[in-house]
């Protein structure tokens, strides 16, 4: 549904920074594919490009069957695009956006009222159908702008952050919304830099950095790709940090990672999970290290990025509990 | 949209021929997607009026001001009532300022994500353009018709026949055009809409100071009277003088003498320079 073959870009002026360098992509039709990068990765660029809103220098895009360059207006027919700002008209009122949008999808003026009415329904905004999109809070603009969105059914949905300085429940109404759509057929693109938003709604995952892809699979896969699971243990007394690395060197069979911070320690999993975790244990309280915390941990997505790009992601939702 | 999410990538759009591209939709469309842009900017002045006074209030201002304070002591070369002498170039001035509201309101659009909307979607990309155009030449005859109210409770008369007003209303819209499409151009170029008041007040304010909207050149210093002469402001005025039959036509300069044709003529020097400039700068968006 969507093709990417060897993109580059360079924007012109400033130091003609390299926004994408090779970038591919394959998403087939029906799934939520996330591309999950830092600021500057390159996949707002990347959404602008597939999405006919900026001209790139060499490849090749293909969006719902319409190649991206030479079909441009049959691609804006199939897809729609929400992206980082709220693309609504500010003074119109919630009602008169759809409608204008609407018409300018080319429906009957007495069809794009009807559609207008439908989608304010559907995305809980009909009590605030007559006032101006700039006083509503951030959480209606973007479900104004999501409802945009959907006035021609598109085939190919352009999240780009959809959620950014969104609070908690506007967030989920936003994922909710995305779930339903791809639940009747959209294929969505979604950009953004929460792993946990990545993890919840992308079916496959692509990690984008300067301009390129640089892992992609489930996020599973992603997760699996930084090798096995680790026992992690935190101690009391920082002192004994290095007794109880060589504890867990020898009942592990690894080298352990210190956090002397965080007075925790990290080995991978070779042999059997449970008997490892009982014998370091063991082993440690007999050495009269006083354990506070240990346990099993699958890596985390941040810790795959980490492992991928050698950078930490940007930004990490702050109520990601 | 109906594919299973099995089906192969690329291949489960509706069939097109390889070429095929409805691109902008031909004229037709474009013709209907601007007249939907001009609703929007329409309903704009509607929904936010306090714009539009502002730009009903300077010119009614300078009626008031020039027209009672300072009036009494102007002169008008040839004779005749000053308040009838102001106001054909009060109907100018206006339609100059008006450039600022069309720059304000391009930057604000192209300035935030909503341009990303219109240009992601299957809408003529002149209809930004040409909607925004109609409307400011919508708001125009809205303009015009208070100042006409303005102007006969002052005591402006025309004086030459129907025919002449339709073509002075025509020089007007004309000029109104010209400046619409500077507008654009203005608006594109402008890194955000508040630096669009700074540049459009100074070009503004000595464009209709030096001209004959006040003042008649005659009386200015020889240099500064030659320049006011041939301000594309000027030669406006002085048509609609003619046209109206309102005093003020003294000079016997060529300006002066040719003020129809000049009347033409800067407009659409002006459309045919900054028309294709503002197409330009729309174009470069998307590079």
């Amino acid at each position: 549904m969507i093709v990417a073959e060897e993109l580059r870009k360079r924007y012109r002026g400033g130091h003609g920074t390299i926004a994408l360098d090779g970038f591919r992509l394959d998403v087939p039709a029906g799934i939520v594919h996330g591309l999950l990068g830092p600021n500057g990765a390159g996949k707002t660029t990347a959404v602008r490009v597939l999405s006919t809103l900026l001209a790139f220098d060499s490849g090749r895009a293909e969006v719902a069957g319409a190649d991206v360059t030479r079909q441009p207006g049959l691609v804006r027919e199939r897809i729609a695009l929400t992206g980082q700002y709220a693309a609504v008209d500010e003074l119109l009122s919630g009602r008169q956006n759809l409608i204008l949008f609407g018409r300018l999808h080319h429906l009957r003026p007495r069809d794009a009222r009807r559609r207008a009415d439908e989608l304010l329904e559907r995305f809980d905004l009909t009590g605030a159908a007559g006032r101006s999109a700039k006083d509503y809070s951030g959480g209606m603009r973007r479900r104004l702008d999501l409802a945009a969105s959907l006035i021609r059914r598109p085939q190919v949905l352009f999240l780009d952050e959809p959620t950014s300085g969104l609070d908690p429940r506007s967030r989920n109404q936003v994922w909710a919304a995305v779930r339903k759509l791809v639940a009747d057929g959209t294929t969505v693109l979604l950009t953004t830099q929460y792993l946990e938003e990545a993890d919840q709604l992308a079916e496959r995952i692509s990690v984008v950095d300067a301009g390129r892809i640089v892992a992609e699979g489930t996020p599973d896969q992603l997760k699996s790709a930084l090798g096995a699971d680790r026992l992690e243990v935190v101690i009391r007394e920082s002192d004994r940090l290095g007794d109880a690395a060589a504890v867990l060197a020898r009942v592990a069979g690894g080298r352990p990672d210190i956090d002397p911070d965080q007075r925790r320690l990290r080995v991978p999993l070779t042999r059997d999970r449970v008997e490892t975790l009982t014998a370091a244990l063991r082993a440690l309280q007999e050495a009269g290290i006083t354990v506070a915390d240990i346990g099993i941990h699958q890596p985390t997505l941040d810790e795959a990025f980490l492992h991928l790009t050698g950078r930490h992601t940007a930004a990490t939702p702050v109520e990601a509990a | 949209m109906t594919t299973s999410p099995t089906a192969a990538p690329a291949t489960t759009a509706p069939a097109t021929t390889a070429s095929h591209d409805p691109g902008n939709g031909g004229l037709r469309r474009a013709v209907s997607d601007g007249w939907v842009m001009a609703g929007r900017y329409l309903r704009h002045v509607v929904r936010a009026p306090e714009e539009i006074v502002i730009y009903f209030t300077l010119p009614i201002m300078f009626v008031l001001v020039f027209g009672y304070v300072f009036g009494s002591g102007m002169s008008v070369p040839g004779g005749g009532g000053y308040r009838e002498f102001l106001i054909p170039g009060v109907f100018v001035m206006t339609m100059l300022y008006g450039i600022g509201a069309t720059a304000t309101g391009i930057a604000v659009d192209t300035g935030r994500g909503v341009i990303d909307r219109f240009r992601s979607m299957p809408m003529a990309r002149s209809a930004l353009i040409s909607g925004r155009v109609t409307a400011d030449l919508a708001r125009a005859l809205l303009e015009i018709a208070v100042l006409v109210v303005c102007g006969l409770l002052i005591g402006w008369r025309w004086h030459l026949g129907l025919g002449n007003v339709l073509a002075a209303l025509g020089l007007l819209l004309l000029l109104r055009l010209a400046l619409s499409c500077a507008g654009v151009a203005l608006g594109l170029a402008a890194p955000n809409p508040d630096t669009v008041a700074t540049i459009v007040f100074p070009l503004a304010f000595p464009l209709s100071a030096v001209s004959n909207v006040f003042v008649a050149p005659e009386m200015m210093p020889g240099w500064l009277g030659t320049v006011s002469e041939w301000n594309p402001i000027s030669a406006t005025t002085t048509a609609l003088r003619e046209l109206f039959g309102n005093p003020g036509i003294g000079s016997d300069s060529w300006p002066a003498e040719h003020a129809l044709l000049l009347a033409v003529a800067w407009p659409v020097a002006l459309i045919v320079i900054f028309g294709p400039v503002s197409v330009r700068l729309y174009r470069r968006l998307g590079q």
